[in-house]
């Protein structure tokens, strides 16, 4: 299931939800990401996240599809926040249950690596000497790379389009 | 054509969307931003590093080579940030 909105999340009653009435969840991972107050040695007050909603949806379901087809899941959660978010505030939640911890951990950890590189959304943080874009940055490109060979299933390359 | 800009893209070429008549001569994503380069200061400056600058064709992520038609909705924006 995917969830792109504005509001905030209870992240407990989201992971209730997940595996409940399925007996055949035997094991849930999941990552949250929060908005940091510092970007290296500049102070954060707020971000905002823009993002392209026609594409956003197609993205994250590719990347839900595409985790299908490498782990055995019973359920995969991709909650994405936009708008403006401040430190301590939630951006992101991703997490996939399974039969075995194995395929629910691994499984979390390609959906929240392939949503960085994939789904178009761009950070614009608020600092005391005003607005800045977040750049991307390769040590994201490298984490999602590693799914390139890694997991099950059909082997697809997440930088072929670039 | 339909075009969208995201983020600092957006910002230079001070419009977020808009609708095109494509020239007969640009059927790459590589002509459109040539094309675009030529379009006055704040379109030069969006397009002035192609290296920083991402491209989508109907939603899905493209390389400068994909072809690109009248029908096509295009986006233009930076490396992707989420998460």
């Amino acid at each position: 299931m995917i969830k792109v909105q504005a509001e905030d999340f209870d992240v407990g009653r989201e992971l209730e939800n997940l595996s409940s009435g399925n007996l055949g969840v035997g094991g849930v991972s999941c990552f949250i990401g929060l908005v940091r107050d510092m970007a290296g040695d500049e102070s954060i007050q707020a971000m905002t996240l823009e993002h392209y909603p026609e594409m956003t949806e197609k993205a994250l379901a590719k990347i839900e599809a595409e985790a299908r087809t490498r782990w055995p899941l019973e359920e995969i959660l991709i909650i994405h926040r936009y708008g403006r978010l401040e430190p301590g505030d939630r951006i992101v939640f991703v997490a996939a249950a399974s039969a075995h911890r194995e395929a629910a951990i691994e499984a979390c950890h390609f959906l929240i690596d392939w949503l960085k590189t994939q789904a178009p959304f761009w950070k614009l943080e608020e600092t005391p000497d005003g607005g800045q874009w977040v750049d991307a940055r390769s040590s994201d490109d490298k984490a999602a790379g590693r799914w390139v060979t890694a997991g099950r299933g059909a082997e697809k390359d997440p930088d072929a389009a670039e | 054509m339909r075009i969208l800009y995201f983020a600092w893209l957006r910002e230079k070429a001070g419009i977020a969307e808009e609708t095109i008549s494509l020239p007969q001569t640009v059927t790459t994503v590589a002509e459109l931003i040539e094309w675009q380069q030529q379009r006055g200061e704040g379109f030069a400056e969006a397009f002035a590093d192609t290296a920083v600058v991402k491209v989508a064709v109907n939603q899905e992520h493209v390389g400068f080579d994909h072809p690109v038609s009248a029908k096509d909705e295009v986006a233009f924006f930076p490396p992707v940030t989420g998460g």
